[in-house]
């Protein structure tokens, strides 16, 4: 059973890469939008890498709000 | 032969056409391109004589195509008064309509190659298409409930015929995206692409069809796909009937005022 500390760390990986940002700058309650330097669109990229990745579908709106990483990866953990 | 517009360009090559949409930020769809539609549905039937399929695609980064222009909806309709606003919104919708129909009863097989945010009218646009080929990182919603109103370019009734009525309750109903991977599994999207790669797939998938006999190949598309006129009739009805609402003004005004980091979050 993956953890969410597992999780989250798969999530920092995971966007660190496909938006070509240091692993190392990205920190679990950093602001997302400002810490990868994306807008709303570029947040569905991420959203739709992150369901592929963990093979769960995560409805919009529970993302509605959700700004930083360790947010994001309870709501993923949720799905599990 | 090759076609440039402001919002569009086209072109035929080895009997496949070609329709690119290229306005930032997401093809967002108005007046301009709207007419820019017109005259491209309006060179099809020479278009047909020489090819044997047509792939829509996006030059755009962000997407395949980001729907109606709600931004000029919304200017539009602050400028005149809502009677003249309602006229001009059912204009529109009969024009959309033709476009979409002569896209989707043509007689060649049709791909709409998908990348990023394929909402609204640019998912509308996409089901039109006869075979949907979906870069792995497309996504795919109908987000206007949240302004108050429905699907306006004819995507209900053909989600519904290719789909089924539970599909279109489950998008249409929560305002959420799915993304390619759930759209090949439902049968929305006949091919999942790696990332960059939908319209290498789709002109693949148009080299295969080449090989079919044209007239063979219409007539197979005629009789397994039926236009939904009746639906389409009934949804331009009811998209103007809730236009005359005021709760769409504002949540137009919502929309285009929102600082809202994820404003296309319904």
């Amino acid at each position: 059973m993956r953890t969410q500390e597992h999780t989250l760390d798969e999530i920092l990986t995971l966007a660190a890469a496909h938006f070509k940002v240091s692993r190392e700058k990205l920190n679990p309650d950093d602001d997302f939008f400002k810490a990868l330097g994306i807008d709303s669109l570029q947040t569905l990229d991420l959203l739709t890498k992150l369901e592929n990745h963990f093979h769960v579908e995560l409805p919009d709106y529970e993302l509605q709000g959700v700004t930083d990483f360790r947010t994001l990866a309870q709501r993923i953990q949720s799905r599990l | 032969m090759k076609r440039t517009t402001k919002s569009i360009s086209w072109k035929l090559d080895k009997g496949v056409v070609e329709l690119a949409l290229h306005r930032e930020p997401c093809n967002e769809i108005g007046s301009v391109t709207l007419t820019e539609l017109e005259r491209f549905v309006a060179a099809l039937p020479e278009l047909e004589r020489e090819a044997h399929a047509l792939i829509i695609f996006s030059e755009m980064k962000a997407g395949f195509c980001a729907g109606a222009d709600l931004r000029e909806l919304f200017l539009r309709s602050e400028e005149l008064a809502p009677l003249e606003a309602s006229v001009q919104v059912r204009d529109f919708l009969e024009r959309i309509h033709a476009v979409m129909n002569a896209i989707d009863s043509c007689s060649l097989t049709t791909i709409a190659a998908v990348h990023g945010v394929t909402f609204g009218g640019g998912f509308e646009l996409a089901l039109a298409c006869d075979l949907i080929v979906a870069d792995k990182l497309a996504r795919f919603c109908f987000p206007e409930l949240r302004l108050g109103l429905i699907p306006g370019f004819g995507g209900v009734p053909r989600l519904r015929r290719d789909l089924g009525n539970s599909v279109v309750r489950d998008l249409l109903l929560t305002g959420r995206s799915i993304n390619a991977t759930k759209g090949g599994q439902i049968g929305l999207v006949s091919q999942v692409a790696g990332e960059g790669e939908a319209l290498r797939a789709a002109r693949s998938t148009a080299a295969q069809i080449g090989k079919f006999d044209r007239y063979t190949a219409a007539t197979a598309k005629r009789f397994i796909k039926p236009i939904p006129y009746d639906q389409l009739r009934a949804e331009v009805e009811i998209f103007c009937d809730l236009f005359a609402r005021p709760a769409v003004r504002a949540g137009l005004r919502k929309f285009v005022e929102s600082t809202d980091k994820q404003p296309y979050l319904p």
